[in-house]
């Protein structure tokens, strides 16, 4: 993927990722402040599409959004520029995505 | 009779040092006149540079007490605390000799950059056969007019951290003369100019700190260009022209 193709990925994740992050938030302290269980927390995650489409949406922006920003700061400090480099940034990318991914469809299918 | 301390940076490319003058002060003086009475008086090989006097050609701009200006629109009064002046070459550009830099690297990134007008109807060159219509009014000309009254001094250039970071980076000059070409109708390569300015040492390199903005002796904005430049790019990734 060219440059900019990564920085336009970059800006969609940004926004997709301010909501997401609020949302993520709200549902922590509701599921904290609310006093829920694990028992009761995996009832609500288990088989609900809605919730694992978020999350591996959620985890996929992250993983995406974190990698391509590293590989804007490595670029400035370290030099590393590149094909290679933007391939290896987008692969480290993807992988923490998919990490993610894997966790929600965990609690999803628990 | 009061008089001015003036510290001038004098060396080449291999180094150098502050020189230190006591210039007589004057009511009305800028730094243009400081360093023309130290050459006529105490340093007739001192090198500098300038033309017009009046803001006009660009050629006068220095780092006066910290910061980049044009020196011939500089009041001394404006500028020296204490009567204690610091003059010194541009930064991020070789120095020939004294206070006179090589602008050779900023001229290059301007080509770089596609700074050259390319006509639409007439990819050849020759003049087109009758007068393009551009309505003063249509927002594209008021885009192209913002950033149209650039005169390359080389102000933003020298103020800018990324420029100072990144060596490759095309600058503030050169991406808001991208940015004016983008917004002439007239210009046909727009497509090829949006290329040339993308990346890591084009706009997308720029961190928006605006040193750039608040540095134009014009009062021009080539921050604002620049990310006007990312937002043409952004759109262009998904075949959008904005």
């Amino acid at each position: 993927m060219s440059g900019r193709g990564l920085w336009a990925v970059q800006r969609i994740t940004a926004m997709f990722l301010a909501l997401a992050v609020l949302v993520h938030l709200a549902t922590i302290l509701v599921a904290v402040r609310g006093g829920l269980s694990a028992a009761e927390i995996l009832a609500r995650t288990q088989g609900n599409e809605a919730w694992l489409g978020f999350y591996a949406s959620f985890a996929l922006a992250a993983g995406l959004h974190g990698a391509i920003g590293l590989r804007a700061i490595a670029g400035e400090w370290l030099g590393w520029r590149g094909r290679g480099f933007d391939a290896a940034w987008l692969a480290a990318g993807l992988l923490t995505a998919a990490l993610g991914i894997r966790a929600a469809i965990g609690l999803y299918a628990a | 009779m009061a008089s001015l301390q003036v510290s001038v940076w004098r060396g080449d490319a291999t180094g150098g040092d502050f020189a230190r003058y006591t210039v007589p002060a004057r009511e009305n003086q800028t730094v243009l006149d400081v360093i023309s009475w130290i050459q006529r008086e105490e340093a007739p090989d001192l090198a500098y540079r300038f033309a017009c006097r009046v803001g006009m050609c660009g050629s006068c701009a220095m780092e006066v007490n910290g910061r980049a200006r044009w020196t011939c629109r500089t009041h001394v009064s404006k500028v020296a605390t204490d009567g204690v002046l610091e003059v010194r070459p541009l930064a991020n550009l070789p120095v020939i000799r004294d206070l006179a830099t090589d602008m050779a690297p900023f001229f290059d990134k301007w080509a770089r950059a596609r700074g050259t007008f390319q006509p639409k109807d007439s990819p050849d060159g020759a003049v087109p056969a009758d007068f393009a219509v551009v309505p003063p009014e249509s927002p594209k000309r008021q885009a192209a007019d913002a950033g149209i009254e650039c005169i390359g001094c080389g102000v933003c250039y020298a103020s800018c951290d990324i420029v100072a970071w990144n060596k490759d980076y095309l600058g503030p000059a050169a991406l808001n003369r991208a940015w004016t070409l983008v917004n002439d109708v007239r210009d046909g390569a727009r497509a090829d100019r949006l290329e040339a300015v993308a990346g890591d040492a084009g706009c997308h390199a720029c961190h928006s700190t605006q040193s750039c903005t608040s540095r134009c002796p014009k009062g021009l904005d080539p921050s604002g260009a620049i990310a006007g430049l990312k937002r043409s790019i952004f759109w262009s990734v998904f075949g959008i022209t904005r």
